[in-house]
C-alpha cells in the first residue's frame, strides 16, 4: 500500500512543481465540469485561456483588461501573503478593499470640481489609510483580547458592505443623479480620475502600485529582518519567541499592510475601472486574492505570476458567457476548484509517497 | 401589548423559527471541533445545503425529502475537506476557506435555473387546543417540525457527548490524538465521522433558510450564517446547551432589527443599513467578551484543535 513519509525538508522541485500541476488538474476537472453542463469542454477551456490572449477578434479588447484584473489581485494578495505567512489569517481583504474604495472616493467626491494636482494623491492616502484602519479593529481585538482573527475580519465584510450600501444610497449619492443609488462618476472628473497611463495597454497606477508591491515584499522577505521574523513566526513559533521576536507587534504590522494594501486597491478600482461607489462595485477581489496568495505559494514573483493567471480566468470567463453561454458562477466554482487542488498536490513537497510492496520487511 | 408596534409573542416565535439555521450549522461544527478538526467551510456547506434542499423539495414536492436532500448535500461538500485535511493532510485553515469559496460558486452554478420558484410549504405541527393558549400557544405550538427537531439535537449532542463511550472517545481524539492513538482509536475515521455530521448538519441548517426562512433560491442566500455558527461556537464555549442560548440570542438581534426596519411607531429612525450590520457587528463584541479576561473561552477548546495528525509509526 501507499504510505506517506515526512520529508526533512520540503522538495525544492515541488515547491515550484505543484502549482503547475494543480492548473493542469483544474483544467481536467474543469473541463469535466463543463461537460456536464453541456458545453464542449475543449472549446471552453480555449476561450478562457486562449482566446483572451491570442484570438485575433477579441485580444485588442482583453488584453488590456488582464492587467486591469491583475493589478488589485497582485495588490491584495502580496499584502495577505505576509500575514499567512507568519500565521496571521487575514481573509477580510474584500472588507478592507471596500473601505479603502469609500475613503478615497470620500476624498475625491469633497473637493469636486475643484482641479488640483493634490487630489488624487491624497485620495490615495485616505484608501490606504480606510483599508488600514478597517484591518485595525482585527490586530487590535487580536493582541489585546486574543479574539480569533479569521472571524472577526471575516464579519467585518459584511459590516463593510452595509456600510457600502449605506453610502451609495446616502452620504456619496451622486446629486445630480437623478435619485439613483451610486456616486458621482470619478472617472469622469480629471483631478481625481486613475487614467489609463499608456493608451491600449490597461496599466494603471494599481497596476505600477501593484508592481512597487511585488518588489517590496521580495526585498522585505529576502533581505530584512522583519521578513526573517515573519518566516519565523510562521515556521516556528516557539523559536520565534525565544529569538526575541514580539508577536503582537507582527499581528499589528501584517494586518496594518495587508489592509493598506487593500485599500489601496479599493481606491484605484474605485478611480479608475469601477468609476464610482456603488452598491455592488465590490466583485470579490478580496476573496480571490487568497486563492491568488496560495496559487503564488506566497512567494511574491509566483503571486505575480498567479495573479495574471487568475485575471486570465476571469477574462476568459467572460468571453466565454458571452461566446458560449458559459454561467459567471462557473468561473466562480473552477477558480474555487484550484485552490482545492493545490492544497491537495501541496503534499508531495512535504512528503514522500512510498509504495509499499512488502510492509513487514520495510519496517 | 405591542411595543412601537411589535408584539413580544410574536417577536419571540419568529426569533425561534430565525435561530434554527444558525443552530444546527453550530451544533454540527461543535462536534467536529470537538474531534479536534477545525472546519471553516461551514458557510459553503450551508449554502450546498440550501440550494441542494430547495432543489429536491421542488422536484419532489415534499419538504422533508428537501431537507434530507440538504444534509446529504452539504455532506458530500464536506467529504472534499476530509479528503484533503484528513488524506492529504492540507491546512485546514485554507481547505475551509476554500470549501466556503467553491460552494457559493457551485451553489449558483447549479441554481441558476431555480430563481424565483416558490418550494413546497413546510406547515406547522398541528397541536390543536394547545396552539390556542394565549402567548405560550403563540410562542411554543406553532412552530414546524424542524425548530423542535433542532432543539432534540442539541439535546442528542450534549447527551451522547456526556453519557457515551463514543462521546468520550470524540473528546480524546479531539484532546490529544495522539493518546487517542496509543490507546488504539482510529483517529482519522472518528474525525471522518464527525466532519460528515458537521456537514449534514450545516446542510440541514442550509435547507432551512431556503425552504422556510426566505423560502426561495437566491445567491448568496445564507449571508454569513455560516461564519456566524462558527462564533458561537467559541461564544458557547464549546458546550451544547450554551450552542442553543447563542442562537437565540442572535436569532433575535437578527428578528429584532428585521422587525424595527418594519415598524413605523419606533421614536427613532434607525436607516435600514445599519440594522442591517448590527447582527454581524454584536458577533463580534460577544467574541471579544467571551475570549477575553477571565472567561477566556479558548481555556476550554479542544487541544488538538486545527492540528493534523498523522501517525508516523
Amino acid at each position: 500500500m501507499f504510505i506517506l513519509e515526512k520529508r526533512p525538508t520540503p522538495s525544492k522541485f515541488w515547491a515550484w512543481g505543484t502549482p503547475f500541476l494543480a492548473v493542469v488538474l483544474t483544467m481536467i476537472a474543469g473541463s469535466i465540469m463543463f461537460a456536464v453542463l453541456g458545453k464542449n469542454p475543449f472549446e471552453a477551456i480555449r476561450t478562457i485561456f486562449w482566446d483572451p490572449l491570442f484570438n485575433e477578434q477579441f485580444a485588442a479588447y482583453s488584453r488590456p483588461q488582464l492587467l486591469v484584473k491583475a493589478g488589485p489581485l497582485i495588490l491584495i494578495a502580496i499584502g495577505l501573503s505576509l500575514g499567512f505567512r507568519a500565521g496571521i489569517w487575514n481573509i477580510g481583504a474584500e472588507g478592507q478593499y471596500i473601505m479603502g474604495a469609500i475613503f478615497g472616493a470620500g476624498v475625491g467626491l469633497a473637493f469636486y470640481p475643484l482641479d488640483a494636482f493634490y487630489i488624487f494623491p491624497l485620495m490615495v492616502i485616505a484608501g490606504a489609510a480606510g483599508g488600514l484602519l478597517w484591518a485595525m479593529i482585527p490586530a487590535i481585538l487580536k493582541t489585546r483580547f486574543s479574539t480569533n482573527e479569521i472571524l472577526v475580519s471575516l464579519l467585518l465584510v459584511y459590516v463593510a458592505e452595509n456600510i457600502l450600501a449605506s453610502m451609495s444610497l446616502g452620504l456619496l449619492r451622486n446629486p445630480e443623479g437623478g435619485g439613483f443609488p451610486g456616486s458621482r462618476n470619478l472617472s469622469q472628473y480629471d483631478a481625481a480620475a486613475n487614467h489609463e497611463l499608456f493608451a491600449g495597454t490597461g496599466m494603471h497606477w494599481g497596476v505600477v502600485a501593484a508592481f512597487i508591491a511585488v518588489i517590496a515584499s521580495y526585498i522585505l522577505l529576502q533581505r530584512h529582518m522583519l521578513g526573517f521574523q515573519i518566516k519565523l513566526a510562521g515556521q516556528a513559533p516557539r523559536a520565534a519567541r525565544f529569538a526575541g521576536v514580539s508577536p503582537n507587534k507582527l499581528v499589528v504590522l501584517c494586518m496594518a499592510i495587508s489592509g493598506a494594501l487593500a485599500g489601496l486597491a479599493g481606491v484605484f478600482e474605485v478611480s479608475g475601472p469601477a468609476g464610482q461607489i456603488s452598491i455592488d462595485f465590490n466583485v470579490g477581489y478580496g476573496f480571490t486574492a487568497i486563492i491568488v496568495a496560495f496559487l503564488g505559494r506566497l512567494n511574491p514573483i509566483g503571486i505575480l505570476l498567479a495573479g495574471l493567471l487568475m485575471a486570465l480566468t476571469y477574462i476568459g470567463g467572460e468571453l466565454a458567457q458571452f461566446m458560449l453561454g458559459l454561467p459567471s458562477a462557473a468561473i466562480q466554482a473552477f477558480q474555487g476548484m484550484l485552490l482545492f487542488f493545490l492544497l491537495a498536490v501541496d503534499l508531495l513537497s512535504n512528503y514522500r509517497i512510498r509504495l509499499m510492496l512488502f510492509a513487514k520487511e520495510a519496517r | 401589548m405591542d411595543f412601537y408596534g411589535i408584539n413580544p409573542s410574536v417577536l419571540i416565535a419568529s426569533l425561534m423559527a430565525a435561530s434554527v439555521p444558525i443552530m444546527l450549522a453550530a451544533i454540527g461544527e461543535l462536534v467536529v471541533e470537538k474531534s479536534g478538526v477545525l472546519n471553516l467551510g461551514v458557510e459553503g456547506m450551508m449554502i450546498m445545503g440550501a440550494i441542494c434542499g430547495f432543489i429536491t423539495a421542488v422536484e419532489t414536492g415534499s419538504p422533508f425529502l428537501g431537507f434530507l436532500g440538504g444534509a446529504l448535500g452539504a455532506s458530500v461538500l464536506s467529504l472534499i475537506f476530509v479528503l484533503l485535511t484528513q488524506v492529504f493532510l492540507a491546512n485546514q485553515v485554507a481547505t475551509g476557506l476554500a470549501l466556503t469559496l467553491f460552494g457559493l460558486g457551485l451553489s449558483s452554478l447549479v441554481g441558476q435555473g431555480y430563481v424565483g420558484i416558490k418550494p413546497p410549504a413546510t406547515g406547522a405541527i398541528p397541536f390543536g387546543p394547545l396552539a390556542d393558549i394565549p402567548f405560550f400557544g403563540r410562542v411554543l405550538f406553532r412552530h414546524d417540525w424542524m425548530v423542535y427537531a433542532s432543539i432534540a439535537i442539541i439535546a442528542g449532542v450534549w447527551a451522547v457527548l456526556k453519557f457515551t463511550r463514543a462521546g468520550l472517545i470524540l473528546r480524546a481524539v479531539g484532546e490529544s490524538h495522539d493518546a487517542a492513538h496509543a490507546l488504539g482509536y482510529k483517529v482519522i475515521r472518528i474525525r471522518v465521522m464527525a466532519i460528515v455530521f458537521g456537514g449534514a448538519m450545516a446542510g440541514l441548517g442550509g435547507a432551512y433558510v431556503s425552504l422556510v426562512r426566505v423560502p426561495q433560491w437566491t445567491d448568496g442566500i445564507t449571508a454569513g450564517a455560516g461564519w456566524i455558527a462558527l462564533a458561537i461556537v467559541v461564544f458557547a464555549s464549546w458546550r451544547p446547551w450554551r450552542v442553543l442560548v447563542g442562537a437565540y440570542l442572535f436569532g433575535g438581534i437578527t428578528v429584532l432589527q428585521l422587525n424595527l426596519q418594519a415598524s413605523n411607531e419606533f421614536p427613532i429612525k434607525i436607516p435600514v443599513e445599519y440594522l442591517a450590520m448590527s447582527p454581524y457587528l454584536i458577533t463580534i463584541l460577544v467574541l471579544v467578551i467571551m475570549s477575553s479576561g477571565r472567561g477566556r473561552a479558548s481555556l476550554n477548546a479542544p487541544a488538538s484543535l486545527g492540528q493534523n495528525f498523522h501517525a508516523s509509526h
